[in-house]
């Protein structure tokens, strides 16, 4: 199975660090993990460093690939609006580095993925025309159909409403235990973060505050530390954790 | 396993898909069709008009037809016909190409200051003499526009690589060279004769009957060349559209890619202008009918662009020797009179938006 480890991790830019000293434990295929942060914590920058976009010191290790390119990263929407159809911009992330003949095992996989997120009914419309949660649901499609075994997505939730963001973070969840994928997601919403996640890693000002299991890591010391919020977390009447919030600390 | 609802999903998807590539060969195929009529009626018209059959009959038999029939043909007309189709073809892919790299509808050689560097080029031959390269007496006002325009390209490919520099500024400091070449001009044309002035003016139009075959032959090499290379990034420069951040994530270098391409359309309008002198929109409005009739993947995008701006290029030419009978107006006034109306319904009409 597919694994990651990040050792001694730094960035900057224009000579400023952004991220310094960022290491963890080794994290196993089979989970998904919550990147958690207050807003410019460096979600976005370890992700990009992770992928290879951003050079600095350290190591990004990945053991167990079965694939060339293990790890795939859906960036936060951009807004561009161009005239492609929703099937096209699946296929286009698919076809890039390939030669510029469309194979039939191509199409199978768009379609194939196009089900899995529930997203059929789009294919044909321009992705200009859709919601900002459906060109979310799309770039997920994007990511997906490279099939890759880490995935690392940027708050891919943040404009899909309730439903689709329970549908989607369960969906990501079953990935992890039916394909072993390890996929890391920055989130803002805490109660999905212990409802869905196996594992936390927290963030801030660029340094690893935290990581570990989401029990253990999201607790009201480190929501009070990071978020400056009191908040308390007890179980459900399914005994699952759950977020209670209080206000802002201090 | 895979139910027969799955298959029949499955198929659907590939059909809706099989449906957009055959509509769009269609419209490939109907463009190309077009551009071949369009030149045979180019190659019709001229102070002695001959009829499409007169034509075809010279173009399939040539030995069959009067000399003067053919020579007229294929000496004066065909390599004016011709070039009108290359040129155009030029100018619109290094449009879409600037389009996409830039993610920004306004870029074109026009818009860059590329074809206000050649202009520039040109008028320090046509005024003064000057050569930039003293070795080719015979080409001195397409060399010295040539290497304007690549100077031009090469000012803005340098300011692309500073840090911070986005695709808006690239598109400013373009509009600024044009400020820049335009004053220059008006410098030159107030030292220069009277005469030299109006040879200036006159490049400045635009032209295609500066087209000889040897033009046009350099001019196609070019063409021949650089199409397969954009080709050949077809998924890659598709991806662009979607912005950086997309890009970057599906395994592109958009700074790379922005600086292969540069280079590439750079050589690709420098040449076309430095032949037929300032034709502009054909840059700007071909590759929006392209993008309006094909979509964004470049696979259709790239030839429906080079297929749009041939075809108006080569129907500007057969207008500018319908307007005024016996005489032939510049190029460049009809592309411009033609072109600036279709921009501003691009602009204003939200349906036909492409961007």
């Amino acid at each position: 199975m597919v694994s990651l480890q990040l050792q001694d991790l730094s960035a900057s830019y224009a000579g400023r660090p952004v991220l310094s000293g960022i290491s963890t434990p080794v994290l196993q295929g089979g989970q998904l993990v919550a990147l958690l942060g207050p807003n410019a914590a460096g979600k976005s920058t370890l992700f990009r460093r992770i992928f290879g976009l951003l050079k600095g010191g350290g190591e990004v290790r990945v053991t167990g690939a079965t694939v060339p390119r293990p790890i795939a990263y859906m960036p936060q929407d951009s807004g561009a609006r161009p005239v492609l159809t929703v099937y096209e911009s699946i296929l286009l992330a698919r076809m890039q580095g390939r030669r510029l003949q469309v194979a039939p095992e191509d199409h199978a996989e768009v379609e194939r993925i196009l089900d899995l997120l529930a997203i059929t009914h789009l294919r044909q419309r321009n992705i200009g025309d859709l919601s900002g949660g459906q060109r979310q649901m799309v770039s997920a499609a994007q990511v997906l159909v490279l099939n890759p075994q880490i995935l690392l997505m940027d708050e891919p939730t943040s404009a899909l409403d309730l439903s689709r963001q329970i549908d989607l973070l369960a969906l990501l969840h079953r990935l992890t235990r039916e394909q072993g994928l390890l996929i890391i997601v920055a989130l803002h919403d805490i109660g999905h973060a212990l409802h869905f996640s196996d594992a936390a890693m927290v963030i801030q000002s660029g340094q690893l505050i935290a990581c570990g299991p989401t029990p253990e890591v999201v607790t009201p010391d480190l929501l009070r530390h990071v978020f400056d919020v009191k908040a308390r977390i007890e179980p459900c009447s399914k005994g699952k954790p759950q977020l209670i919030v209080d206000g802002r600390a201090g | 396993m895979t139910s027969k609802a799955d298959i029949a999903e499955v198929s659907q998807g590939r059909d809706f898909y099989r449906a957009l590539v055959l509509r769009r060969q269609i419209i490939l195929v109907g463009l190309a069709l077009a551009l071949m009529f369009s030149i045979c009626v180019d190659l019709a018209l001229g102070p002695a008009r001959y009829s499409l059959g007169q034509v075809l009959q010279a173009l399939i038999w040539p030995s069959q037809v009067e000399d003067q029939v053919r020579v007229v043909l294929w000496q004066i007309r065909m390599p004016v016909a011709l070039m009108a189709a290359v040129v155009g073809a030029s100018l619109s892919i290094a449009g879409v190409q600037m389009q996409t790299i830039l993610n920004n509808p306004l870029a074109s050689p026009f818009t860059l200051g590329i074809s206000a560097g050649a202009g520039f080029g040109a008028a320090l031959a046509l005024a003064f003499g000057v050569s930039l390269f003293p070795f080719a007496i015979e080409y001195v006002i397409p060399i010295n526009a040539f290497l304007m325009a690549m100077l031009t390209a090469l000012a803005i490919y340098g300011l692309s690589l500073r840090q911070g520099v986005t695709s808006e500024t690239i598109v400013l400091l373009g509009i600024a060279l044009v400020f820049i070449f335009n004053a220059l001009m008006s410098l030159i044309q107030f030292f220069a004769s009277q005469q030299a002035v109006a040879a200036v003016v006159f490049w400045t139009m635009g032209s295609l009957t500066k087209a000889t075959w040897p033009k046009l032959w350099i001019s196609l090499t070019v063409l021949l060349v650089a199409a397969p290379l954009l080709a050949r990034r077809g998924w890659a420069l598709t991806a662009m559209r979607l912005g950086d951040a997309k890009a970057e994530s599906m395994g592109i270098r958009p700074r790379r890619l922005r600086l292969e391409v540069l280079v590439i359309v750079s050589l690709l309008a420098s040449i076309s202008v430095s032949f037929v002198g300032t034709i502009g929109f054909i840059g700007l409005v071909g590759p929006h009918i392209a993008r309006m009739l094909l979509g964004e993947d470049q696979r259709f995008l790239l030839p429906g662009a080079a297929l749009s701006g041939a075809l108006i290029l080569s129907v500007g030419s057969i207008l500018s020797k319908m307007v005024i009978p016996g005489t032939v107006i510049p190029i460049g006034i009809v592309t411009s009179l033609v072109g600036i109306p279709f921009f501003l319904y691009l602009i204003l009409n939200r349906k036909a938006a492409s961007w």
